[in-house]
């Protein structure tokens, strides 16, 4: 039982989170013919809150046939719940100290979880800071039709060239913004915020 | 309501999993972006792999039922060019900053993370922003 909680607790290598990732493209057409990928819920939400009679064309379908959908997003949820809150790891994360080095430099404290605190926390620049972001997010994922888990997951593993195109756009934004716009905002977050 | 559990395990599976992993860690995804750990990059590899194998194992059942009953088929993207690239640069660049894409997001949702939050807020709000635009915007 012990080693149990303890194997909960502790982080998971990547030989074993990829396999159990991967097997939700199969999963999924076995249990309902579904495509895996979680992005379109949110275009699910936003049809949800839109009355049905007035509003964009964009969300005017029926979501209930997509209940699995939010469902499955559910347990995402729930699943995030059971393993950072219920078996939380009790440890730092063990990062490379390649990386240790240069969010040093950026003067980023490591906190205790694997968030950054200058980044999650209750301070209202950051909170704008993580919603722009958001609203960049959901606007690319929807244009794309999809997100990692639509594209780069379930598209590559299909070997669909739209889905390649997707991940090369993808990986082209983040590393631009990881090197040119997160080090500006990361100091100018500790610039105003003493966490 | 008993048709929406196979949904249900799947799901808390793949938080679980984006959690212990740490795939939903600002830190694992900047260190991915910065090329200094193998991380990340061994949990796609390693999920694209056995994702082309399950494909191929479900290759041999198309057109039975699933066990919803649904003829089981594999799933195929809509044709286009430019929304794909565009669409996934737009993404990228937020990824690039919040450190979070949709998956992570809910699931740190569910461990009452105020910035996932706020991320979902915005990613709701920029769903919104694209259905309204849509059509002015080069497929």
């Amino acid at each position: 039982m012990d080693t149990l909680v303890h194997w909960l607790q502790s982080p998971w290598p990547w030989y074993v989170a990829g396999p159990i990732i991967g097997l939700m493209v199969p999963l999924m057409i076995w249990i309902g013919n579904r495509s895996f990928g979680i992005s379109s819920n949110l275009r699910h939400l936003c049809a949800i809150s839109q009355p049905h009679s007035v509003g964009v064309d964009f969300f005017k379908y029926n979501w209930r046939e997509h209940n699995w959908s939010l469902v499955f997003a559910l347990g995402a949820v729930l699943g995030g719940f059971l393993a950072g809150v219920v078996f939380a790891n009790p440890e730092p994360i063990d990062l490379s100290v390649a990386f240790l080095t240069r969010i040093a430099y950026w003067n980023v404290p490591i906190g205790e979880g694997f968030l950054p605190p200058v980044l999650f926390g209750f301070y209202w620049e950051s909170i704008l800071i993580m919603f722009i972001g958001g609203v960049l997010v959901g606007f690319g994922t929807r244009y794309a039709s999809g997100c990692t888990s639509g594209h780069a997951i379930t598209g590559l593993s299909t070997m669909q060239p739209q889905s390649l195109l997707a991940v090369l756009g993808i990986f082209a934004g983040g590393l631009f913004a990881a090197h040119f716009i997160t080090p500006n905002l990361m100091s100018y977050l500790m610039s105003v915020i003493r966490p | 309501m008993m048709r929406f559990i196979p949904y249900l395990i799947a799901g808390v599976l793949f938080g679980f999993t984006l959690v212990k992993s740490e795939a939903a860690s600002w830190y694992r995804i900047m260190e991915m972006f910065y090329f200094q750990s193998f991380h990340m990059y061994g949990i796609m590899m390693t999920a694209i792999i056995t994702g082309v194998i399950g494909i191929q194992v479900m290759k041999r059942f198309t057109g039975r039922a699933s066990l919803e009953g649904s003829p089981m088929e594999i799933p195929v993207k809509e044709p286009g060019r430019y929304k794909y690239i565009l669409g996934g640069i737009v993404f990228g660049l937020g990824w690039g900053v919040i450190g979070l894409c949709p998956g992570p997001i809910f699931a740190l949702v569910g461990m009452g993370s105020i910035g996932a939050l706020a991320a979902l807020a915005g990613a709701l709000h920029g769903t919104w922003l694209y259905g309204v635009l849509r059509n002015y915007l080069p497929e």
